[in-house]
């Protein structure tokens, strides 16, 4: 009988690799220079592996597409929070990776948690974890809140775009050392070991849970939720000036577009300072006169701009599209085509079926009554496209990057970017719809503007922008 | 492709929707005759108007079904209904209402159940009585929810009353955390008393004093009247809500109720702040009510005390008398025309309907229903044939008046 297990990738890599080697599972390329998701071990050859993104591999246990997986208890819990029946049990605590994750706050008096309850305007709460976000906001009591789901870079976000943030953190001292205080810990956090329930019950999984078990020191203390962290210690003061109404917030992307948008202000003769930054400084100045500039994520930039916590942002048009889709009346607009970063936005299904188009695709399904599985990093935009095409019945499934690892077990059908098709290739699957192009875009908010001084800065960087764009 | 129920969702059956539309027919005319109006509030409202300290508690914020909608862009989570009174007390609120406002509704509110056994929508009556904080006014709800049951014919009903200011009150007398009391106030209402379990080794003789109260349970007023004797010595802040308690349970008593109070009895929600009663039938608790005073200005409203209750239709429409149900049956009427007789049998099938009748045209050979009539119509000169189903005996006429007059409308018709 086979077993699939899903290990991580990231934090966690590194010491699950040594839990398997002390245990002798004998699995080659389980390292920090991972080429491949498929791995297998010497020890237990009828066990398939496949490595994942830490967040992605409570969902895939929960839905059955693997009996085991190691993660953090943080990813656990956020989906066990949301979704108390789910198939994903905790079975044990495996002694490392720890840490918490802490809901954090600039000193003063959001970090007060008696002021914080009470108090009345809204309170923002930004971070990766939703559903933990918002049972903290229900543990809380808090009278007004609204919760910011983040890809990341929660750390940049107060005191300007959110009040509360969470972030997972070794100790309390990182929180410290990023300018914030501790609030509480929203869950103490180590590697656990997951199962899916219904394999539990069906299958004979003995040997390996007393392998990946064996080395457990029985005595450890559970892990707590939602404790209240009462530190004396504060953070070295940062100065956060308020952004008076004249000056233009600015979001530039993280991550491989940055070299692009160098680009494009050095031909506009902008200079940023620091960006890209070797200290992770998402704060970056300019020789733009009126500019308060933050790096984020690009995923993260529509809602943001929404939320009118920035005037312009640089992201892709996919991003601006999911968002759309999923908040049709959200109050954004794309500004400006800035023309690079060209992808296209596609169906893939696996090599070796015998389709070529989405039709044929469709009519496989209903024959076959396939319950489609749909993974894809856009969810939005895969879901209207599924419904779009009429189809009887279908999952949508989360992920958070590598998604072509996903076909052909653990999903049916891919909504995801290429830019050559290379990557598709090689992972021996098929484009079998092209669904729209994407390049990166400035985008902004449809409100209106009163003051004057700004909107004509924003002109002035966008007219500059826009006859870059026309001289390429 | 498989054609399935939502886990945890239930349909209505028609049988089941007769016996929710008694129950509600019922409910809207005892309302309408203690002169509450009728609201409909939205099936989503915004989530954090059940997450405040004072609205709904932590154990039932876990299991709403919360979501992002379509403008969800802001942040804001939206929430399916999970309860009757709050949205009762936000329509007060956003429609600037003042004073004494009497409303009631009919709804359905959803909480997440893990099995999915039990059902995740269920449907209610309610009732709100807005701006005026009296034991009359309390009186006034408990016996219009017993007036209700009683105009569907139900007995044997059992009223456990309870006080949730005097258990604040009580636990205020404790040195603990706004947690601390709201968890043990909470498990007390549930009828755990060993919530008191920690205090007791830290405080002996005030959690002594407490868990005697609790404990006792009594059918009058006199029974309340000893309590405060026994214990104002020591807990001078519970005579305002024992006097106010006695002052109800008088009243109930005059106008003959039957009661038992039960400080700890049955579930409660964290926003009751005086009165708390809960309605059963043997085993199975059939609706509930109590004041909530701080409820409207914990949510922006002004200072206006109000009270309330429900009534769960899930479970009165299984107790409901089946007689009653049997009489919509026997009223109905299945009429099978004739090519022939196809004006004459439209014609007749609209007077019966004006007479009341249910009129169920035969389409096929197929018996639709084993109770009621069947009228037979066919001929140019129409001959009617009507059989009581049940009996089987059969009337053949070629007069429509004898019909009706076979039906029970002799007068109507003379």
């Amino acid at each position: 009988m086979s077993l699939n297990i899903a290990l991580p990738k990231g934090r966690l890599l590194s010491d699950t690799a040594a839990l398997l080697e002390s245990t002798g599972w004998g699995v080659d390329g389980y390292n920090e220079k991972l080429r491949y998701y498929r791995l297998k071990s010497s020890k237990f050859p009828d066990v398939n592996i496949k490595v994942l993104q830490e967040k992605d591999i409570p969902i895939q246990v929960a839905i059955g597409n693997y009996d085991l997986g190691i993660c953090g208890l943080d990813w656990t819990e956020e989906l066990l929070v949301k979704y108390s029946s789910s198939t994903a049990v905790k079975i044990a605590d495996l002694g490392y990776g720890e840490g918490a994750l802490y809901a954090a706050a600039l000193p003063g008096e959001l970090s007060n948690l008696e002021k914080l309850t009470k108090r009345k305007s809204n309170t923002r709460i930004a971070g990766e974890y939703p559903n933990l976000a918002e049972a903290l906001a229900e543990k809380l009591r808090l009278k007004h809140f609204s919760i910011f789901p983040l890809w990341g870079g929660a750390e940049a976000y107060p005191p300007e775009d959110a009040e509360i943030v969470l972030l997972p953190r070794k100790s309390e001292k990182e929180i410290l050392d990023v300018g914030l205080v501790p609030v509480c810990k929203v869950v103490d956090f180590r590697a656990y070991l997951i199962a899916n329930s219904n394999s539990l019950k069906s299958k004979d999984m003995a040997d390996i849970l007393s392998s990946l078990t064996c080395n457990i020191n029985s005595v450890r203390e559970f892990p707590k939720s939602f404790s209240i962290i009462k530190t004396m210690e504060k953070p070295e003061k940062k100065s956060y000036t308020k952004i008076s109404d004249d000056v233009v917030r600015l979001a530039l992307p993280d991550g491989h577009q940055q070299s692009h948008v160098c680009r494009i202000f050095d031909k506009v003769g902008i200079k940023v300072d620091d960006y890209p930054s070797q200290t992770e400084n998402r704060r970056p100045t300019s020789n733009m006169e009126g500019y308060f500039i933050k790096v984020i994520r690009p995923q993260d930039m529509p809602l943001q701009i929404a939320n009118g916590n920035f005037d312009l942002a640089i992201t892709g048009r996919d991003w601006l599209i999911d968002h759309k889709y999923q908040f049709p009346n959200s109050p954004i607009e794309e500004v400006l085509d800035l023309k690079y970063g060209w992808v296209k936005i596609v169906a893939v299904i696996d090599q070796n079926l015998p389709i070529e188009n989405i039709s044929e695709w469709w009519q496989y399904c209903s024959r076959n009554q396939i319950t489609c599985r749909v993974a894809t990093e856009y969810t939005n935009i895969a879901d209207r496209y599924v419904r779009d095409n009429r189809i009887d019945r279908y999952r949508i499934i989360p992920t958070w990057g590598a998604t072509e690892g996903f076909l052909p077990e653990d999903a049916d059908l891919l909504i995801e970017n290429t830019e050559t098709g290379g990557t598709i290739a090689r992972h021996n699957l098929r484009i079998i719809d092209k669904l729209f192009e994407s390049t990166a875009c400035l985008i902004g908010s449809t409100r209106k503007i009163n003051n004057p001084v700004k909107i004509k800065r924003m002109e002035d960087l966008v007219k500059a922008l826009k006859n870059a764009m026309e001289a390429t | 492709m498989k054609a399935e129920r939502c886990k945890g969702f239930s349909d209505l059956s028609p049988g089941e929707m007769r016996a929710f539309r008694l129950v509600e027919d019922v409910f809207r005319d005892c309302c309408q005759g203690w002169g509450y109006d009728e609201i409909r509030t939205p099936t989503l409202e915004y989530l954090y108007l059940f997450t405040s300290i004072g609205t709904l508690t932590p154990n039932m914020l876990g299991r709403v079904y919360s979501f992002l909608d379509w403008d969800g862009w802001s942040g804001e989570r939206v929430v399916l209904k999970p309860d009757g009174t709050i949205p009762a007390a936000r329509y007060y609120i956003d429609n600037k209402k003042k004073g004494l406002s009497r409303l009631f509704y009919v709804t359905n509110v959803f909480m997440f159940e893990e099995t999915g056994k039990k059902s995740r929508e269920r449907w209610q009556c309610g009732a709100e009585l807005i701006g005026v904080n009296s034991a009359i006014a309390d009186v006034e709800l408990v016996s219009l929810s017993l007036d209700v049951l009683r105009q569907l014919g139900l007995s044997d009903i059992k009223i456990k009353i309870s006080h949730a200011g005097l258990i604040k009150a009580l636990l205020d007398s404790l040195e603990l955390s706004p947690e601390e009391k709201t968890g043990i106030f909470l498990r007390i209402l549930e009828g755990d008393i060993e919530a008191l379990d920690k205090i007791k080794a830290e405080k002996p003789d005030t959690a002594e004093a407490i868990t005697l109260l609790l404990r006792l349970k009594g059918k009058s007023s006199g029974f309340l009247k000893n309590i405060k004797a026994l214990t104002s010595r020591n807990m001078e802040k519970l005579s305002v809500y024992l006097d106010n308690f006695i002052s109800v349970l008088e009243k109930l008593e005059k106008l003959e109720v039957d009661y038992r109070i039960d400080l700890a009895s049955g579930k409660g929600f964290e926003y009751y702040t005086g009165l708390i009663f809960h309605l059963s039938i043997g085993q199975t608790v059939i609706g509930g009510g109590g004041r909530y005073d701080a409820l409207i200005p914990q949510m922006g409203g002004k200072a206006i005390p109000a009270a309330g209750f429900a009534l769960y239709m899930d479970q009165l429409m299984k107790l409901i008398d089946s007689e009653a149900m049997a009489e919509f049956e026997t009223n109905r009427i299945t009429v099978k025309i004739q090519p022939d007789a196809l004006n004459t049998g439209f014609s007749i099938a609209e007077i019966l309907r004006d007479f009341g009748f249910a009129i169920e045209l035969a389409l096929d050979e197929e018996q639709v229903s084993e109770y009621g009539w069947l009228l037979e119509i066919q001929g140019c000169n129409p001959v009617f044939s009507l059989t009581d189903k049940s009996s089987g005996q059969k009337s053949v006429t070629d007069n429509a008046e004898d019909i009706l007059r076979v039906l029970g409308c002799a007068e109507d018709v003379a």
